[in-house]
């Protein structure tokens, strides 16, 4: 019979070995993705490719690249992460601090924002692609635009609201009775959990600029640089899209390089805001 | 009603020196998710001397202390009836202006809290939300309310430095300086010690001491010796009813209710 000391022994062994395990699987599966878009995707990169926008036949091997995509994907993440920051601050802040813990408006508003994080983008990009029909509105970057902000709005709400929990009831407490309002508990509060802040502002950003589903009906699609708000913009996960669906090989490889471009976007946000967050941590305990 | 009786004899025989004390408890009940944490409490709290809480753990001393101060209004479920009286303004009417009672009563939490900013700018932060904008104003709060509470000399030179930096007792006494600097008339004392080091804990008493010649202070303590070194008064609460009130001597050493002579020698806790 094995002693009790022994089975606890082989339990830690077992929950070890199935932590590095998952550990393993997810680095793998990481690099073989990474790898995969550097080995089809880097022969086909030039200065060409991300400089220029499409020219006539770009879809069938000829000439022009994807700055059109780069712009128009950058135009739309930065402005609906930026607005739903703007608003989601606010919403996060009145559950925590105004609302009453553990009250009904409480605990239905984040019941709500739990449904809404889980709401998949096409069913976003369906409802404002028929409100946009309604309206009399084409597809455009701000139709986009607004679509991804509702889409991330629970994303920073929720990631925000979590942050703010961490904060021990004894600080609004010392806040409180130094005679501030609640608005400026609220500041304080902010505050301490700045460096957490970017990342909420990271993970509605990666949300934004990766997704297919909510821009595919509303933001539409153009060969040209966007100018304007109200014309069709491209995007990059579309441009990745279209390109992947072409027979010729030429095409699928950029398609892999306009991947690329995408995950080295997404590299620079990931090291500014690590970089930003880690200047925020000073005054942190 | 039996204790309120009592306690109206031990104000009457032992606090006969109360002019017209900073709060007066008047008949107040406290219920959370409907059950009573407090039971008709009357209560006059003596000027410019150290009043400190005792009891078991959880029979609402800390409750207690955070009615003075209204922060008992965020506690989930909470239902409060009878009033508290800070200079004869009552805090539980339905005009009562909650922001200006706080300023009022300056709060020294179970564990240092520093705000996330620098030492200066701790200590400048009330001073500063209540409208006062001249650098060298406060500058001078800044230096004043620091010596107040003797860490002047160890911060001086890193005034721009991040409070966090500070040691727990020195976070202790800086925010004991961030409280002082509002100019409250009531200091409130929630276990203020209790994650301090007995170096520490010590400065902190003295400083309490010292201020009560300023200042009304309500502590709550656990530790029955720090409550006789450092109060003049001890109001004992026992499953949320005061049980007795009366100055330390009288309650520590010659307890008149059977259950303060047992909490006293031990047999409770």
């Amino acid at each position: 019979m094995i002693s009790n000391v022994k089975k606890r022994l082989l339990k830690e062994k077992i929950a070890k070995v199935a932590m590095q395990l998952s550990g393993i699987t997810i680095t793998g599966s990481l690099f073989f993705i990474i790898g995969t878009i550097l080995y089809k995707g880097l022969p086909y990169l030039s200065w060409e490719m991300i400089s220029q926008a499409p020219k006539g036949g770009f879809y069938i091997g000829k000439e022009g690249g994807i700055l059109n995509a780069i712009l128009g994907s950058l135009y739309l993440a930065t402005s609906s992460t930026l607005l739903a920051t703007l608003i989601g601050i606010p919403i996060s802040i009145f559950l925590n601090v105004y609302v009453k813990s553990g009250s009904f408006l409480e605990r239905s508003c984040k019941l709500l924002f739990d449904v809404l994080f889980g709401i998949p983008s096409i069913v976003y990009g369906a409802i404002a692609f028929s409100i946009m029909v309604w309206v009399g509105i084409r597809a455009s970057l701000l139709g986009g635009i607004i679509t991804i902000t509702l889409l991330t709005i629970p994303i920073v709400v929720r990631t925000i609201d979590e942050l703010l929990r961490t904060i021990p009831i004894d600080l609004k407490h010392v806040t409180l009775s130094l005679g501030t309002t609640r608005w400026e508990t609220a500041k304080i509060c902010l505050k301490y959990i700045k460096p957490g802040i970017f990342t909420a502002i990271l993970l509605a950003f990666g949300r934004a600029i990766g997704d297919v589903a909510g821009v595919l009906l509303t933001t539409g699609f153009s060969d040209n640089l966007p100018k304007y708000v109200d014309e069709p913009a491209a995007t990059l996960p579309l441009a990745i899209f279209f390109q992947l669906s072409s027979p010729i090989p030429e095409v699928q490889g950029r398609a892999y390089a306009s991947a690329l471009v995408l995950t080295f976007i997404i590299l620079i946000i990931v090291i500014c805001t690590h970089l930003l967050a880690s200047k925020q941590q000073k005054h942190k305990t | 009603m039996h204790t309120s009786s009592r306690i109206q004899a031990a104000e009457t025989q032992d606090l006969g020196n109360i002019s017209i004390p900073h709060i007066q408890i008047k008949d107040l009940n406290v219920a959370i998710e409907g059950k009573r944490i407090l039971k008709d409490i009357n209560l006059s709290i003596p000027n410019n001397s150290v009043t400190s809480i005792i009891g078991p753990s959880g029979c609402g001393k800390t409750t207690l202390l955070k009615t003075l101060n209204r922060l008992v209004d965020d506690t989930k479920g909470v239902e409060i009836t009878g009033s508290v009286l800070v200079n004869g303004e009552d805090l539980y009417a339905k005009d009562a202006e909650v922001t200006h009672i706080r300023k009022k009563m300056g709060l020294l939490s179970q564990r240092p809290f520093p705000l996330p900013m620098s030492i200066f700018d701790n200590v400048a932060y009330g001073p500063r939300i209540h409208g006062e904008k001249n650098k060298q104003v406060l500058t001078q709060i800044v230096e004043t309310q620091l010596r107040n509470v003797g860490l002047w000399d160890e911060v001086k030179d890193r005034l721009d430095a991040s409070a966090t930096r500070l040691s727990i007792g020195q976070q202790q006494r800086l925010c004991l300086a961030r409280g002082l600097a509002v100019k409250p008339e009531i200091i409130l004392g929630d276990e203020s010690t209790s994650a301090l080091d007995p170096v520490s804990t010590q400065t902190i008493e003295n400083l309490l001491i010292e201020l009560k010649q300023d200042y009304t202070i309500v502590l709550v303590t656990h530790i029955l010796r720090q409550a006789r070194r450092v109060s003049d008064y001890i109001i004992f609460v026992y499953n949320g009813e005061i049980i007795e009130f009366g100055k330390t001597d009288d309650v520590l050493l010659n307890p008149k209710h059977e259950i303060t002579q047992q909490y006293v020698k031990g047999f409770i806790s």
